[in-house]
């Protein structure tokens, strides 16, 4: 049975565009798992991975990582960003204009280690860069370096924010290789921010949908994003009558489905 | 005359490098405060500092000048406790200058801090590094044309400043008589050949200051894309 390593519970009140909204989220993850959010613009993906880094601070919950606590309110415990052992890949790179690529990598970590290091440099293809600066970087090799800069300090978890959505195609499917392989070297539990369903299909475990503030599915990415594939299977019915939790329901078009007393099934209305 | 000239110019000189140097110090945690605390109190402290930019040196002068006097409350416990005095002293023009000049270092290096993405600091605090350790691994090297401006104003602006020293310092040679006093007093002395050695001098030394902070900025942003 996997272990879990991260449960969480975590409320706060956000600000969107389309005014307050109540961010309310529940969920855990597996050791080693690779998970992603998914969701609309302004629905508080990049909020929850921020509470997770200790950069914004909820309202209310708690955040377990093992048999620690990273936050709890009603202990008032809320573990500074800096003791957490995170690496997190933000949108805009964030990369520091005076340092080289190597000198970003050593700097993220807290004991010199050249050897990982060298590992990093040569998973993410940037051994021919090490000396260069981000401002004579591509786009795609800004967002390597970012991903190697997160992993250099060993992190428990991987937090990545949408960390390919400027990138092309080709570039895109690259570094999608490079995160898997890092992801299965380094053993990082990681958490993505994405709303690109191949991308998501390609790398996570276990996809949550969220919206309005609150998750509203989760799965596989599969059962996620091919539901509507399921349509074959739908059948027109007319409801004949209610009572209390009890449906009837007479199917009107298709053959009788070979439904049984027992399976559960979904109802979805037009 | 030649001995004047000079020891006006170097106490003009010591005046503007002692100001810059102690705000330089002063105006980089001011400045972080500033540019990353959220609390209410930053409004009324940019007030503050800012007050310089637009108060007539001559009040500022005044103010300081009667704090300064033995006759009042300040500077009667300065001179009773620490035997210190600073009306029309070195100290107390360098005391007036630092007053004087705080916006111009502060407001450069907050105008620095505040161009930065915030995701900067974000990112080395997620690397386990602490805000010291940021700040002078990450942020003060990337303000770093922020920081020389604010370094070169200052001294520029304390070679140039007049009014407030003038009312603290008067014009004793040696002492407080700075060049721009010099200006002054030979002109109402009606020695306007040595007004003008002073007045070219200054000149061409705050032309050559600007030259070099232009220079050294465009050298720098040629040096960040390497």
């Amino acid at each position: 049975m996997e272990k879990t390593l991260i449960e969480l519970h975590l409320q706060k009140n956000i600000h969107t565009i389309k005014g307050k909204l109540l961010l309310d989220v529940h969920f855990s993850i597996p050791e080693f798992g690779f998970i992603t959010l998914f969701g609309k613009s302004g629905v508080g993906k990049t909020t929850i991975l921020r509470m997770i880094a200790g950069l914004t601070k909820p309202d209310s919950g708690y955040i377990n990582i093992g048999n620690d606590s990273w936050f709890n309110s009603i202990n008032k415990l809320n573990l500074k960003t800096q003791k957490r052992n995170i690496g997190f890949v933000f949108q805009d790179y964030a990369l520091f204009p005076n340092m080289t690529v190597e000198q970003h990598l050593f700097y993220a970590q807290t004991l010199k280690d050249s050897a990982h290091v060298n590992d990093l440099l040569e998973i993410f293809d940037l051994k021919g860069l090490r000396t260069r600066k981000p401002d004579t970087l591509s786009g795609g090799q800004k967002q390597r370096v970012a991903v190697a800069r997160a992993l250099a300090r060993k992190p428990q978890i991987l937090l990545l924010d949408e960390p390919l959505s400027a990138l092309d195609s080709d570039s895109r499917l690259i570094l999608q290789d490079e995160i898997m392989e890092a992801h299965k070297s380094f053993h990082s539990t990681t958490i993505l921010v994405s709303h690109d369903v191949d991308e998501i299909t390609r790398l996570s475990d276990m996809v949550y949908v969220i919206d309005n503030g609150r998750i509203v599915n989760s799965g596989n990415a599969d059962f996620i994003f091919k539901e509507p594939e399921l349509a074959d299977l739908s059948y027109k019915g007319k409801i004949t009558g209610i009572e209390k939790s009890k449906i009837e329901i007479e199917l009107t078009e298709n053959n009788p489905p070979t439904f049984k007393p027992g399976d559960i099934i979904t109802i979805s209305s037009k | 005359m030649d001995e004047l000239f000079f020891s006006t110019f170097f106490l003009s000189i010591r005046l503007a490098l002692f100001t810059t140097i102690i705000l330089f110090v002063i105006g980089i945690p001011v400045a972080y405060f500033l540019s990353y605390s959220k609390l209410r109190i930053n409004g009324l402290l940019q007030a503050l500092i800012s007050m310089p930019l637009v108060l007539p040196p001559s009040v500022l002068g005044f103010y300081l000048l009667l704090s300064f006097s033995p006759n009042y409350a300040f500077g009667s416990f300065l001179l009773k406790y620490f035997d210190l005095r600073l009306a029309f002293t070195f100290t107390g023009i360098l005391v007036g200058s630092l007053i004087y000049n705080l916006p111009f270092m502060i407001n450069s290096i907050q105008s620095g801090f505040s161009n930065l993405p915030a995701s900067l600091k974000d990112a080395s605090y997620t690397l386990g590094k602490s805000r010291f350790t940021t700040l002078i691994k990450v942020l003060l090297p990337n303000i770093k044309p922020a920081l020389l401006t604010g370094i070169c104003l200052t001294f520029a602006h304390t070679i140039g400043e007049f009014g407030v020293i003038l009312m603290i310092g008067g014009n004793i040679p040696g002492q407080t008589r700075v060049a721009s006093i010099a200006v002054y007093d030979e002109v109402q002395s009606l020695n306007f050949s040595a007004a003008h050695k002073y007045s070219l001098f200054l000149v061409l030394f705050s032309f050559i200051i600007l030259v070099l902070i232009y220079s050294i900025n465009k050298e720098f942003l040629k040096w960040k894309k390497l």
